[in-house]
């Protein structure tokens, strides 16, 4: 124990740590959004898309995260488009912008004379080497999101739970869909550098599937994500120092197991709750 | 902008509640409704029947302003209108809600106020009283703070249904509120729609002709287009409009089903 306080010594712990909360709100907001909404999907596309400014900042020599945050909120807005205007099947649209993006990415960080740095961290995510400006970043787009969502909140529901109804309310659906993607685009890729695109995903749902566990509410819902989110996260990083395994995979991993664990104790207390019931009448 | 939705309809002073003049409409290239005339009056009870395809849904997006018509118009009377948002009660097919969205249903029925408010509206204690007695009026007031997911399909139509009427529309209009709906429900939602005619106009989208004709006063059958039948006598001239066989149940000693022969 001693030992895991000592951590905070180091300042790329502190870092992490701070990291690791900031990353809980955004995820823990945005990922409730995008899991009522059904939109794990569209945000799977927006991350691996992100992929191409990734080689494109190695390649034209600008921050990588630069290009991918350019990337992200295109192809968000671009799936929007495109499937609302342009009349062509949303599950191809993602398809079509989720491969391009690799593409791009894979054919300019070829084409990067040298070795590429930091590749992995972007692929899997290094939580221990996320940077001072990332961190700021980050807790900008976190005061954000909790600022746009306190003020829109009742909107923000309306918008997403009927949105035919909504229409017909003249209530302005479009322009909430597109800040709304453009979110998830800067939430997903500014969470790349903590977890990696391969993992970012998990963060934007797994905590949320915990939450839908005990709540059936959206707001309750962001909250008890940004719970869970941090407390896998807390979990993951201290179990990487232990066993010096990739920070990234272990948070993801400690969620998975923690969402197993409740899963299995509510099925075992919830026939419990449900004889009592019986007995009772 | 494709942003914004734009806002189709004009705006005069008539005897209708809504006209529909010349209305042609549908999607892309694609013409449903063609040449479409209806006028809408205060009182009115209109079944809207027609064979899937025929045109019902998209007589109601057009007449819910979520598509522009192709020609012709549509109409509002002065009184329909309050500040940018006609004055209609809309209760979607049941299966276009996601149940496992996670609202409440008293959030449920409160978002049918959002119309009068600006981007970041909060709740008066009046909306919310008028959210209340809406909820015990439909026998949900227990329930109103339980997730939707929660409920069943009877439940959550009265509380769309509330949705739909807590901001006082002159017209209420409901596309296929009978299907997954228990039979129990069923009379009881037609028995209050019988009530609130009495202070709004209906226009009920429904399959099931023999149920209905006790409570509409007149008949639309829309297939391609429209004819209007005043009365709600089921008649051959009505059912001969339909161009297709339609389901026709009658209660009887032993529960049977008439179909209208298919013009060949």
């Amino acid at each position: 124990m001693e030992n895991l306080i000592a951590l905070f010594n180091f300042g790329f712990f502190r870092n992490a740590f701070l990291a690791a909360f900031i990353a809980s709100i955004t995820c823990g907001i945005i990922g409730t959004y995008i899991v009522s909404r059904r939109i794990v999907f569209i945000s799977g596309g927006i991350t691996h898309a992100s992929f191409g400014g990734i080689g494109m900042g190695y390649y034209f020599g600008f921050d990588p995260i630069g290009g991918a945050i350019a990337f992200g909120i295109l192809s968000a807005l671009g799936i929007e488009f495109f499937t609302k205007r342009a009349n062509l099947r949303e599950d191809s649209a993602i398809a079509i912008l989720w491969s391009l993006g690799m593409a791009l990415g894979v054919i300019f960080i070829f084409l990067t004379p040298g070795y590429a740095p930091n590749l992995m961290s972007y692929l899997f995510g290094n939580i221990l080497t996320v940077s001072k400006s990332e961190l700021i970043y980050l807790l900008i787009l976190a005061v954000f999101i909790i600022g746009f969502f306190l003020i829109f909140y009742r909107m923000i529901i309306f918008v997403s739970f009927d949105e035919e109804f909504a229409l017909t309310n003249n209530a302005p659906v479009r322009l909430f869909n597109a800040l709304l993607i453009s979110l998830v685009a800067l939430t997903i890729v500014l969470n790349i550098r903590v977890v990696g695109i391969i993992l970012v995903m998990s963060l934007l749902t797994i905590p949320q599937a915990i939450a839908n566990l005990f709540t059936k509410r959206f707001d309750i819902m962001m909250i008890y994500s940004i719970v869970f989110g941090f407390l896998g996260s807390l979990t993951g990083l201290t179990l990487s120092y232990i066993y010096d395994i990739p920070s990234g995979a272990a948070i993801i991993f400690t969620l998975v197991v923690l969402y197993g664990l409740i899963k299995i104790i509510f099925l075992i207390s919830g026939k419990a709750i449900l004889n009592r019931e019986k007995v009772n009448g | 902008m494709w942003l914004w939705k734009t806002n189709y309809s004009h705006i005069k002073q008539m005897d209708s509640i809504v006209e529909i003049r010349k209305l042609s409409a549908g999607y892309g290239q694609n013409i449903i409704l063609h040449d479409v005339n209806l006028s809408i009056k205060q009182f009115d009870f209109i079944g809207v029947i027609g064979p899937n395809g025929g045109g019902k849904t998209t007589l109601l997006k057009a007449l819910l302003g979520l598509i522009p018509p192709m020609s012709g118009e549509i109409v509002y009377d002065e009184s329909m209108t309050e500040g940018k948002v006609h004055r209609i009660g809309y209760l979607p097919q049941i299966n276009n809600i996601d149940r496992k969205f996670p609202i409440t249903v008293f959030d449920v029925v409160r978002s049918g106020l959002m119309s009068r408010k600006r981007l970041t509206g909060r709740y008066s204690s009046e909306e919310n009283n008028r959210a209340n007695e809406l909820m015990s009026e439909m026998g949900i007031s227990g329930i109103r703070n339980k997730a939707i997911g929660e409920l069943s399909g009877g439940q959550i139509q009265r509380a769309l249904l509330c949705r739909a009427l807590v901001n006082n529309p002159k017209l209420l209009i409901l596309d296929e509120p009978n299907t997954y709906v228990d039979n129990r429900f069923e009379r009881e939602l037609y028995e209050k729609l019988k009530i609130l005619n009495n202070k709004l106009a209906i226009l009920l989208v429904s399959h099931d002709l023999g149920t209905i004709s006790t409570y509409v006063k007149s008949y639309a059958c829309v297939n391609g287009s429209l004819h209007y039948h005043s009365g709600n006598k089921v008649t051959p001239e009505l059912l001969k409009s339909y161009e297709c066989p339609i389901q026709i149940i009658s209660h009887g000693e032993i529960p049977h089903t008439v179909l209208y022969n298919h013009k060949s």
